[in-house]
């Protein structure tokens, strides 16, 4: 079996696909790649089936030594991307050689890279999925992120689908842009009305910042205070004003506990509990939500399903764009 | 009750929101209580009947439930057209109407050293630093002490309402009415940590503990049998990694140290099942005399 020898894990370097689909309903979340355009289109430059497993990488990417002929594409956020310690480009379809080292500097725009391979990574499948979950240890190298040393299964490249031509690059308007402050659209409901309407307003105008507290289980806010309606509270709820009795966290979904601290539930997230819910990002913008990093601003913008659904079918047009633009 | 009865849940309708593209979530009344479990998990069972494409998870959690769809295949708006027929035909409750079900024997060491020896390193996070959880439970629910409050815990068994948090976590609310629901607040603030297994209350819900790690409900004790296995080792855990099913019926009963070191190393060399009967709940018959029911299958289980 083919391996690439983690030379150094990076800081948070996960083996992720498309995510487990059909445990929510035991507490399991989905887990997979938070930037799911940026992981696909990685896929679609060396080749690779859609759904084939590669590699999320936070903040600082690992060094990887290839032991054969591969292709390799590295998208997601910006950072310098080297072979060799020469620079090569993001976006683009590479061709390594048994021996060649491939390493990232600091991020410079952006949260997570992705680098997919041609062949894809072969880690076994746990519950249909390859995506690691760590909390349990589930899927994944070892259900754990990568640490120095790791040699990582990668499998045979496809040769009926050769994939595009080593150069071949995704066009600039079909990359993910990184606005100083990211707008994350967002269906407002679930449990809002336990908030005063000023408070979602206030909610709904501020710009809220990314803490330190920021990872793939979701990511916490600061910068204002919301007021929650006075009640008496129900039974089996608690005593505190953001609690309701225990129910479904969508994945996106918003809480705010203690009011001043809004937590939005990502890929690993918990998948129920007992704060209010007050409205869910769209999934198409959790790939933007994941491009932000902590100290990043972020700010909520109303949609309503049909809007929410008109963004997956544009991320559908522009993957089928990206794919068009890599096999013309 | 007889047995041509039909019993309206006296419920609220139910509210029904989109949790983004993803997700429909519906909340069948803002209080806990039976009735509002039952509704769901009767809407949830025949949603599971019908069988749509595009419906990826169903998920009856306490007084709601929430679906996650493909809305690349159903349109959630569809689907909630289909939930609120679902919804009409679960309103009326036929005393024919029968939710199948097993009841389940779990042993709980209460008072033990591991819970004990943690909620003392975070008593500065507790309503009540001077008593343990158990005393301070025991006083706020009006028990004469400790042995009293552990009787009822371990006396009535109780519903699988939700399962979530992390994997395999079972809520529990106690089959008692309502008078007789043990309630206990959370900890001021969340603890740092908790045993795997742990036995804690929260709210009106009692919880098992699948892994080690952050938790904020009061620790009563600890459960020799795990409720989750990611690694399937032990018999019960053949057909999935985690052993409660929503709808399930516990009864958490008191065991001694003796009992509980037996009990882990059937664990420990793979050989522990839980004592499983199958029940045919009627919901009806339930809600009109509930210890009737309660102490029937108790009897089913161990008799």
């Amino acid at each position: 079996m083919s391996t690439i020898l983690v030379r150094k894990g990076g800081l948070y370097t996960t083996v992720q696909d498309t995510g487990r689909d059909g445990y929510y309903e035991i507490g399991m979340p989905p887990s997979g790649a938070m930037d799911q355009y940026s992981y696909r289109v990685a896929n679609l430059l060396v080749g690779n089936p859609d759904g084939a497993a590669a590699l999320e990488a936070t903040y600082i990417g690992p060094e990887l030594e290839f032991t054969d002929d591969r292709l390799v594409a590295v998208t997601g956020a910006e950072a310098p991307v080297a072979v060799n310690g020469e620079a090569v480009p993001s976006w683009q379809t590479l061709a390594v050689r048994a021996g060649d080292v491939l390493s990232f500097s600091m991020i410079t725009a952006g949260a997570r890279l992705y680098i997919a391979v041609s062949g894809g990574i072969d880690v076994p499948e746990k519950l249909g999925s390859r995506s690691t979950y760590t909390l349990t240890g589930l899927g994944g190298f070892e259900g754990r992120k990568l640490a120095d040393g790791d040699r990582l299964p990668v499998g045979k490249a496809g040769t009926d689908a050769p994939g595009p031509p080593v150069g071949a690059s995704v066009p600039g308007p079909l990359r993910p842009e990184f606005p100083d402050v990211m707008p994350l659209r967002t269906v407002v409901g679930l449990c809002s009305y336990r908030l005063t309407e000023a408070a979602l307003d206030s909610f709904l105008g501020t710009v809220w910042k990314v803490t330190k507290d920021a990872d793939r289980v979701g990511y916490r806010l600061r910068g204002g205070t919301l007021d929650f309606v006075e009640r008496e509270q129900p039974f089996g709820a608690g005593g505190d004003p953001a609690n309701v009795v225990d129910l479904g966290y969508p994945v996106g979904s918003i809480q705010v506990p203690g009011g001043d601290e809004p937590i939005v539930l990502l890929n690993d997230a918990v998948t129920g509990g007992g704060y209010a819910t007050i409205g869910t990002v769209i999934s198409v913008d959790r790939d933007r939500i994941a491009q932000a990093k902590t100290g990043d601003r972020v700010s909520f913008v109303p949609v309503g399903l049909d809007e929410a659904l008109a963004a997956r079918r544009d991320r559908a047009r522009r993957l089928a764009e990206a794919r068009a633009a890599l096999t013309a | 009750m007889s047995r041509t009865d039909t019993a309206e849940l006296a419920l609220p309708p139910a509210r029904y929101e989109y949790g983004g593209d993803e997700f429909v979530f519906v909340e069948m009344d803002q209080a806990m209580s039976l009735e509002a479990n039952i509704k769901a998990m009767t809407i949830t069972a025949a949603l599971r009947e019908r069988g749509l494409d595009g419906v990826i998870d169903i998920c009856p959690s306490n007084a709601s439930y929430m679906i996650r769809v493909d809305p690349d295949v159903l349109h959630p708006a569809e689907l909630v057209k289909e939930l609120r027929a679902l919804e009409e035909s679960a309103t009326a409750l036929t005393s024919d109407r029968v939710l199948p079900t097993r009841v389940v024997d779990v042993p709980v060491l209460y008072d033990d050293p591991w819970t004990r020896e943690t909620l003392m390193r975070f008593r500065d996070r507790h309503q009540d630093p001077g008593a343990t959880d158990l005393e301070y439970a025991a006083r706020i629910n009006g028990y004469a002490g400790v042995p009293q409050l552990i009787d009822a815990l371990s006396g009535a068994p109780y519903f699988v309402t939700m399962l979530g948090f992390v994997p395999g976590l079972p809520f529990c609310y106690q089959m008692v009415p309502r008078e007789r629901q043990i309630e206990v607040p959370k900890y001021v603030r969340p603890r740092t940590d908790t045993p795997e297994r742990a036995f804690g209350f929260g709210g009106a819900f009692s919880v098992v503990y699948p892994v080690r790690g952050a938790g904020g409900y009061q620790l009563f004790g600890i459960a020799p049998a795990p409720v989750l296995d990611v690694a399937q080792r032990l018999p019960d855990f053949q057909d999935g990694i985690v052993f409660p099913r929503a709808g399930d019926i516990f009864r958490y009963r008191s065991i001694d140290r003796n009992e509980f070191d037996r009990i882990r190393s059937e664990v420990e060399d793979g050989t522990f099942r839980y004592r499983i009967r199958e029940y045919e709940f009627r919901p009806a018959e339930f809600l009109g005399d509930p210890d009737a029911v309660t102490s029937d299958l108790l009897e089913v289980l161990y008799g």
